[in-house]
């Protein structure tokens, strides 16, 4: 198995790492299939993600692809956010062995739970 | 930047001795050891040479050692056909959970054709009680097939109870030893052993060679069939230059005998201890003493194995993990499951194996890595996050 150099660089400086102060949603998801832990972090603004940040216990591709999709909902339309799939991140980041695929899902969960958390408490 | 090799229960870099003698063999040595004229002649004699230095090793005669292809095709041939030339006395064979896969997945071939297998479970440091070995013998036990020592956490089994209790219902007995031979004692009278397991490539030989020992009288049946070669139990031209260079391998690891082990196991201990005193939330895997010299399986809590692999990587350190992202099945190690650590445990378990190459500095480099990089990914792992919390309320 081997990652490609962009899922290294992730790996090794992940991007908007650490938890949030007062988030306006938090996704917290776990993979079923190995048991690997993420949390994510928006704060959103007239609709619009301004800010993503993560916390990804697991295998280096769960770190490169929560790392990723932090970069890509940035400044997203919520609903376009919610278009982001697992194997647009894999892509992404020049794609993932075939075994690592399933780590990809925890970053697509997450970014969806985030926003149904932030609906959710926007809806009270 | 200078590689740290630390993965050597996975495999061992070939000695230059070694290495050599292979060269010769494949330069100027190509003849068939079961032909008469002269090379093949000269073959025979050089792979009867390394079949009288695993003799003396196991202390048994030179017939009763057949050359394979390595661990695992001793391992199946003993279980398969040990299983199936016993089959008369029943269809029972008792073995451990934390078995080789090469011992485990026969296994399970058997009881597919209509084997019933006890799977020995190990305590909390991965041993099995030869009690419990006793208890589980009956009337229809064609063979009991136990490992000398494990690979993922170095604990050595008690062999010999063991040997000595099959001996006494005149039962088979296998054992794997492919993570012993060579390092510690495997006289098979005194495992009382009536089948043995070893590799070339865990004793700085070359991959794709090893052996299994037979004791006179034990009934076995072949799993492939052709030639003669090795009393018919391996059929096909043999591997002359592997077996010559798994012979000069063992023959130098006899010659270096335990002062090499005392060696690796002072490093060893100034790993762990340079571990634990660096880092926090540790635990180690595996008996306290009653462990392969080399091996140190740790947990590193709140973190996740591959990631610390990849990031030791970084630092040309190399190691293994039993975290389930590193197997292909996904599965956390079933070693450490049997020894009672839950998933999320073995999630954080990584495995140093030391060899005769590595040094006083290598390890101190690892010490010098290693917090680092475990502090790096608990600063972003959700549940030590967590765990902070709950110490502070
Ligand atoms: C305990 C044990 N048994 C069997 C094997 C298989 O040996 P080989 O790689 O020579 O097939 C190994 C090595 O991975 C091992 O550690
Ligand atoms: S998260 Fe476990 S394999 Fe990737």
């Amino acid at each position: 198995m081997a990652y490609s150099e962009k899922v290294m660089d992730h790996f090794r400086n992940p991007r908007n790492v650490g938890e949030m102060k007062d988030p306006d949603g938090v996704g917290k998801v776990g993979n079923p299939v190995c048991g690997d832990i993420m949390e994510l972090y928006i704060k959103v603004k007239d609709d619009t993600i301004v800010d993503a940040k993560f916390q990804t216990l697991g295998c280096g591709a769960a770190i490169a692809t929560s790392s990723m999709v932090t970069e890509m909902v940035k400044g997203q339309k919520l609903e376009d956010a919610l278009k982001i799939s697992n194997s647009m991140v894999a892509e992404a980041l020049g794609g993932l062995p075939s075994q690592k695929m399933h780590c990809s899902v925890l970053a697509e969960e997450a970014l969806q739970s985030a926003i149904t958390d932030y609906r959710k408490k926007k809806g009270k | 930047m200078g590689r740290i090799y630390l993965d050597n229960n996975a495999t061992t870099p070939v000695r230059p001795e070694v290495a050599e003698a292979l060269a010769r063999m494949l330069k100027g040595c190509y003849g068939n050891p079961s032909t008469l004229y002269c090379i093949g002649q000269e073959a025979h004699v050089e792979m009867e040479h390394a079949r009288d230095v695993m003799a003396g090793i196991l202390g048994c005669n030179r017939e009763e050692i057949i050359f394979t292809s390595g661990g695992t095709e001793s391992d199946n041939i003993a279980v398969l056909g040990a299983a199936r030339a016993n089959r008369k006395k029943g269809n029972h064979i008792i073995t451990t959970k934390i078995e080789h896969h090469a011992v485990l997945n026969p296994c399970k071939a058997l009881e597919k054709e209509g084997w019933s297998v006890t799977y020995l479970p190990v305590d909390e440091y991965g041993m099995v009680n030869p009690e419990d070995v006793e208890r589980s013998i009956t009337s229809g036990t064609a063979l009991i097939s136990i490992m000398h020592a494990n690979n993922e956490v170095g604990t050595i089994q008690p062999i010999a109870e063991i040997g000595r209790i099959a001996r006494a219902h005149k039962i088979t007995f296998h054992t794997d030893a492919v993570q012993t031979f060579g390092k510690l004692s495997v006289n098979v009278n005194e495992l009382g052993a009536d089948l043995l397991s070893a590799s070339s490539h865990k004793i700085y030989g070359p991959k794709g060679v090893g052996l299994l020992y037979v004791r006179k009288g034990t009934k076995i049946l072949p799993i492939m069939f052709g030639g003669h070669q090795e009393r018919s139990l391996r059929p096909g031209t043999e591997n002359v230059p592997g077996i010559v260079g798994f012979g000069k391998a063992a023959e130098l690891m006899a010659a270096e005998g335990p002062a090499e082990e005392a060696r690796l196991l002072k490093l060893r201990e100034r790993l762990w201890e340079g571990i634990k005193a660096s880092v926090p939330h540790v635990k180690l895997n595996g008996h306290p003493t009653m462990r392969l010299a080399g091996t140190l399986n740790v947990i590193f809590e709140y973190v996740e194995g591959e990631s610390i692999i990849l990031s030791l990587d970084e630092h040309g350190i190399c190691a293994a993990s039993g975290s389930a992202c590193t197997s292909d099945s996904l599965e956390p190690s079933h070693v450490l499951a049997a020894m009672g650590v839950p998933p999320e445990k073995s999630h954080g378990a990584l495995r140093f194996s030391l060899g005769r190459e590595n040094t006083t500095e290598d390890v101190d480099k690892v010490l010098e890595a290693l917090p680092k990089v475990v502090e790096k990914l608990r600063s972003f792992s959700p549940i030590y996050k967590d765990f902070l919390k709950q110490q502070t309320v």
